[in-house]
């Protein structure tokens, strides 16, 4: 009998397969968002002519729109185009349209020749204040949420669950460019505990990085924290009346243990799910949010590139926002498999 | 002298709803020695899963009114603080239940809960504990124990999952065993192993043990005695063989007709129990079974007036009925008649 390798563990091998298809789901994302970009102008009676012209500014000779179109090559095929852009993110690319020449070092996803610069350095400058909005208020909201879940399920019909169910009933249904603005009405103008917002990198002050971030961090989070209170209650009721909770009362285990590591550890599996798709959806701008406190990060990149009608812009941002949400899938994915053995088998 | 393990008395578990007061188990008693077998049998609704819930003290959380003793080795449960039954719980008296696939917990393996059940009670090592859980497997028969050990609850068969329930209520050497209905969920060719194995094992640790099922089969095969409920009450209680031979309460005779037999060439047909088992927020007032007994008529009306106490038919044999001696022993002889002389005309008429 010839010595065989030992199978892998069952998680490493369920990583590598979800790594593999998710290299493909990024690369048929890509390809639909550019074709969606490429053919939404045409759609909307665009010629390739007029694309050109939104590239030169103001008051452009036909000749000089006609050097953009060829130089750009934007009536290409689509195809062709694709695997310009490919080549760009991994080579970069040198522009050279008219008056404005440029270099769009690599990752080049695309060259804004309304802002005279390169996407991704724009959007890069942008993601830490997101990141930092998101990552502080995903904490926020599942600790709070989670913990509010808990309590009101193991005291259903009590005043805290009535009282945490009805604040979060609000939670859900206020949108946040209305707490926020409150927010920002009480805490910033009329009693100043968090005056002058605005966004401080946390590499050059960590204590005025944090105090500026709280009144979006609790906004934020005070939004999620309502739906997942409602998801953890709702969830931790139904796993403690299954069998396997009655089953761990029937081994004598301390009732700590059997709320937390039998009860809350099948609660919270769906809730594990929902938050990385949260986290994912948020990194790519919390658009709300940003522009509500005027902080600098995609989400408000995003808004102005919209109402600039700033196509390189666009698609930049909209690929990086779908790249967060693949990772976040893959992610989740894989904690699933961790935390759930059915997954994996 | 009897080496009495468990005894309850006049047990009341109530619980307080919207609709009324659901009396589960109304006025209980009885006991069970060590190394012994007892089958709780009745139909849904008998009162026989909160009784076992009551003696574990699994039915707290909600919010039941308990009255009566339940003594364990002599320790009143009723009334004793959650933590101490808590500290019984799983040591002292374990309890497998119906559906072992939705009672293991899914995302821990087979071994880990094994040894959970362990380490609660046991101030020893996870390593110790683990290879306890594989002893224990072994012992409820699954092979290679030390590789299923670390297998998960869904790769398991269901026979399997009911062994391993088996290993983790056993883990540490309960003196009071209870299982509610513990092969209605099994398939049949599994359903007797599963019963032998308990079975094998009661011989071994010389636990008491209680059988809850609706299934007469069931506990043919394993009681030393019969409880019989009926709306959360007593309606006959005795020795395996005389609840089979001499059944005394209507109610029994019904459900001894209603049992399908394959040790006897059965001519007759089944006869079911005609109704259904009453609301235990209403129960019938009298003898509870009065509204479906065909000899409520001859107990000269105090079925429907007064809740019949159990009364010794023969030593140790109880049964909880208005009908006098004679009465018994002439309906039964009648019903055996009826039931022959129905088979004989379907035999000729050719029906066999």
């Amino acid at each position: 009998m010839t010595a065989r390798a030992p199978a892998p563990h069952p998680v490493i091998t369920f990583i590598v397969r979800r790594l593999i298809a998710t290299v493909f789901l990024l690369i048929v994302v890509s390809m639909i968002t550019f074709a969606i970009f490429f053919l939404l102008p045409r759609l909307a009676g665009q010629t390739t002519r007029g694309l050109a012209s939104q590239y030169i500014g103001r008051n452009p000779t036909p000749a000089a729109v006609h050097a953009i179109e060829q130089q750009l090559g934007l009536d290409a095929p689509l195809p062709v185009q694709y695997g310009r852009f490919l080549r760009g993110i991994v080579l970069g690319e040198h522009f050279n349209a008219g008056t404005s020449k440029a270099y769009c070092p690599p990752p080049c996803f695309g060259y804004s020749f309304k802002n005279q610069q390169p996407v991704w350095p724009m959007m890069v400058s942008g993601l830490p204040v997101t990141i930092s909005l998101a990552v502080g208020a995903a904490i926020l909201w599942l600790v709070g949420g989670v913990a509010i879940g808990v309590i009101s399920a193991l005291r259903r019909g009590t005043l805290f669950d009535r009282f945490s169910m009805g604040v979060a009933l609000a939670g859900v249904s206020l949108p946040i460019f209305f707490t926020g603005l409150i927010a920002l009405e009480l805490f910033s103008y009329k009693w100043p505990i968090f005056p002058n917002v605005q966004f401080v990198p946390f590499t050059q002050n960590p204590l005025l990085w944090a105090r500026n971030l709280v009144l979006p961090w609790v906004v934020l989070a005070f939004l999620y924290a309502a739906l997942y209170a409602r998801l953890t209650r709702a969830g931790m009721l139904e796993t403690m009346s299954e069998d396997y909770i009655r089953t761990a009362r029937a081994k004598g285990l301390p009732e700590r243990t059997v709320i937390f590591k039998h009860g809350l550890r099948a609660a919270l599996t769906p809730i594990v799910t929902i938050f990385g798709m949260d986290i994912g959806l948020l990194l790519g701008g919390a658009i709300l949010t940003e522009v509500t406190f005027s902080l600098h990060g995609l989400g408000l990149f995003t808004v102005e590139a919209i109402q600039n009608q700033d196509l390189p812009e666009i698609l930049g941002v909209t690929l990086l926002a779908a790249f967060f949400i693949v990772i976040a899938n893959l992610v989740v994915d894989v904690l699933y498999a961790v935390v759930d053995p059915r997954v994996r088998h | 002298m009897p080496d009495t393990l468990l005894d309850v008395q006049d047990l009341r578990i109530h619980f307080p709803t919207s609709d009324g007061l659901v009396k589960a188990v109304d006025g209980l008693s009885f006991s069970l020695e060590r190394g012994r077998t007892l089958g709780i049998v009745g139909e849904s609704g008998s009162g026989k899963s909160v009784t076992s819930l009551g003696i574990m003290g699994l039915h707290h959380g909600t919010n039941a009114q308990t009255s009566g003793h339940i003594r364990l080795d002599g320790e009143e449960l009723v009334g004793a603080t959650p933590g101490r039954v808590r500290e019984l719980r799983g040591s002292k008296m374990a309890m497998i239940f119906q559906d072992p696939l939705s009672s293991l917990h899914p995302y821990y393996t087979v071994g880990a809960q094994i040894a959970e059940a362990y380490l609660v009670h046991n101030q020893v090592g996870k390593k110790v504990a683990h290879k306890h859980a594989v002893d224990m497997l072994a012992r409820v028969g699954i092979p290679q124990p030390a590789t299923r050990v670390n297998d998960y609850p869904h790769q398991f068969s269901g026979g399997m999952r009911q062994r391993a329930m088996i290993a983790m209520a056993l883990s540490c050497d309960p003196e009071l065993l209870i299982a509610d209905e513990p092969t209605t969920a099994l398939d049949v060719t599994v359903q007797a192993q599963i019963l032998d194995l308990i079975w094998d094992l009661q011989q071994e640790y010389h636990s008491a043990v209680i059988i809850i099922t609706h299934d007469l089969g069931v506990v043919a095969e394993l009681s030393d005695d019969i409880l019989v409920m009926y709306a959360g009450r007593m309606a006959e209680y005795g020795s395996a063989e005389e609840i089979f031979d001499q059944p005394g309460h209507p109610y029994t005779w019904g459900l001894l007709a209603s049992m399908p037999r394959i040790d006897e060439a059965r001519l007759e047909r089944l006869i079911p129990i005609k109704g259904t088992p009453p609301s235990l927020i209403d129960v019938p007032s009298g003898c509870a079974f009065h509204p479906r007994c065909r000899y409520a008529g001859f107990t000269d009306g105090r079925s429907q007036t007064d809740v019949p106490a159990p009364r010794e038919v023969s030593p140790g044999h109880l049964v909880a009925c208005h009908l006098t001696g004679d009465q018994r022993r002439k309906f039964r002889t009648e019903l055996d008649l009826e039931e022959t002389e129905a088979a004989t005309a379907r035999m000729t008429q050719g029906e066999l």
